[in-house]
């Protein structure tokens, strides 16, 4: 890790992936940018508009300012949710998978299948699924006299997507989870037993603390993702009933494609990605301080 | 006792994964009179017809060819661009090196909402609005990074001793990174290629942004059932259905290295 030798002639393998994300992502990004701070009568007509579009968007008491800072606390809300729920079945779904035999493989591969499932596909399932008249999970809650409906009480739409995300990426977090519980050696868990420690203190010092490096990337993908979350709940709930679930991915496609309000669409982007952005840079760095805790 | 409780729980878990599937893969054997009059577990009369109306008609099969098209063009960019990228970040250090890769990083938790209005402008000022290549390079934006993030991890496994002996024994470059390195990561490859075809086969907003008839793709396809007048729920489960035999296959493919795999090689 540290020792690694400093030759700047690095850079030319650096230069494809250089070129390929200039193209697909600084170019675009320049692009929101230019919309950014531009107004338009049509007609591909653009005037100059400064920080006008932005000053709106972070003041809540404007339309727009509402409705994006509803959409952020509602998002963050789903996210904190999600990883509550996720990361603490994740682990112990891995400390369920079998350790030996045709067993694994065949466990892993089912665990991974819903992550291969198209998104929207994942969304129809459970759109499916979820339906009082033709959907087992909706016909079967109502049976039993719990009032159940996905598309007209929120309630029901934010469990809906809850439950919808939990199925989708539990499998992830355990998978991640299992390949850190695999790089133990016995060695510690043989020394465990001789002293005769209970599962859960093996758990808690021996695995636990093991499982950090993997769990700091679990988190950081599923908040990722979850924070980006748009094909999924489009399906389901169309960011309803009213406005319930209407996360921000959903609420900047509504008014970018939606509506072609470019220029709030544009400064909600612009705020979305640089929000992401700082989070992202904290979870890098801390993973690159546990990378050189390691590495000592 | 303890391994008992290990594997109903286990059990337990994969029973609630697959119900939803199940259902999904039991109304595509339904006609939908019999959906939408009854639930029950398992088709009273079992029928083909909306497998058969997939395969038969060139719009639903279109978007199957369209989306594998597309998928497999990402993934073999992906990672042929990556390859040489993660080598560098693994092995040296040079001016910018770690600004750069958290700025490829970023690109992997940018909101693929954030870009569908500008790709969308950018691919049809350059032409290539509703082609498979605009999909395929659109998918770069999260999978060049990933693929190098994944084969950074599996790189820095392989001790760098093996490339000063290769130097040693008189390598050149090119012929010791294809001929002797490249076996080595082949699973970091492996398990590379799967995510990249993993995260382009599952997206659906810059898919069917940058589309419209000549390369749409399935889950464009699917969609428009609901446009239709009338729920064809038996299709479009039918449908659901066909889109999870690629993944399944590709997983089987990387089984034993899919725990490792998710860990990004970074046990």
């Amino acid at each position: 890790m540290m020792d690694k030798p400093w030759s700047n002639r690095a850079w030319f393998f650096v230069i494809p992936v250089l070129v390929v994300v200039l193209f697909s992502s600084l170019l675009p990004m320049m692009t929101v940018v230019n919309y950014s701070v531009q107004d338009t009568m049509g007609q591909n007509h653009f005037f100059w508009n400064g920080a006008a579009w932005f000053q709106n968007l972070l003041d809540p008491t404007s339309d727009m300012g509402g409705r994006f800072a509803s959409a952020l606390v509602r998002n963050l809300i789903f996210s904190f949710v999600v990883l509550v729920i996720e990361v603490p079945l994740g682990i112990a779904v891995a400390i369920c998978i079998p350790r030996h035999g045709w067993k694994v493989g065949a466990t892993l591969v089912l665990i991974a299948l819903p992550l291969l499932i198209p998104w929207t596909v994942v969304g129809t399932i459970w759109e499916i699924f979820a339906r009082q008249d033709i959907g087992l999970l909706g016909a079967a809650l109502n049976g039993i006299g719990i009032h159940y409906n996905d598309t007209e009480d929120p309630t029901s739409a934010w469990a809906t997507i809850v439950i919808m995300d939990v199925w989708h990426w539990t499998g992830m977090v355990a998978l991640l989870s299992y390949a850190g519980l695999k790089a133990i050696p016995d060695a510690f868990y043989q020394a465990a037993r001789i002293d005769g420690a209970s599962r859960w203190s093996v758990f808690r010092n021996i695995e636990l603390p093991k499982l950090q490096k993997v769990l700091v990337i679990a988190v950081l993908l599923r908040f990722m993702e979850s924070f980006m979350i748009y094909t999924e709940p489009s399906v389901v709930t169309g960011g309803g009933p009213g406005e319930a679930t209407s996360f921000l991915s959903l609420d900047l496609v509504k008014i970018a494609l939606g509506q072609v309000d470019l220029g709030n669409a544009a400064a909600m982007s612009i705020v979305y990605y640089l929000i992401t952005l700082t989070i992202c840079w904290i979870f890098f760095t801390i993973m690159t301080q546990l990378d050189q805790r390691k590495g000592l | 006792m303890r391994i008992q409780g290990r594997n109903i729980g286990i059990a337990v878990y994969l029973i609630i994964l697959f119900l939803p599937i199940y259902w999904l893969l039991n109304m595509s054997f339904k006609t939908n009179v019999e959906i939408t009059s009854r639930l029950s577990f398992w088709p009273q009369h079992v029928t083909f017809r909306n497998y058969a109306h997939i395969f038969f008609d060139p719009v639903w099969r279109g978007g199957f060819i369209h989306s594998l098209t597309y998928v497999c063009l990402n993934t073999v960019i992906s990672v042929t661009v990556a390859l040489p990228a993660a080598y560098a970040f693994s092995r040296y250090r040079f001016i910018g090196d770690k600004h750069l890769f958290f700025w490829l990083l970023s690109n992997l938790m940018a909101p693929a909402a954030v870009f569908a209005m500008p790709f969308f402008n950018l691919y049809y000022s350059v032409g290539l609005f509703d082609t498979v290549w605009a999909v395929a390079l659109a998918h770069c934006l999260f999978n060049v990074p990933l693929a190098v993030w994944i084969l950074e991890g599996f790189i820095s496994g392989i001790p760098r001793e093996i490339d000063e002996t290769a130097a040693l024994d008189g390598y050149a470059f090119p012929r010791f990174f294809v001929k002797l390195f490249l076996p080595l990561i082949a699973n970091g490859i492996g398990v590379a290629a799967f995510f990249c075809f993993m995260f382009s086969w599952v997206e659906q907003l810059l898919a069917s942004t940058l589309t419209t008839i000549n390369a749409k793709p399935i889950v464009s396809v699917m969609t428009q059932v609901y446009s239709a007048a009338g729920m064809d729920w038996g299709l479009l489960s039918a449908a659901g259905v066909l889109t999870m035999i690629p993944g399944a296959v590709v997983i089987w493919f990387v089984r034993n290295h899919i725990a490792k795999g998710f860990a990004l090689g970074r046990v």
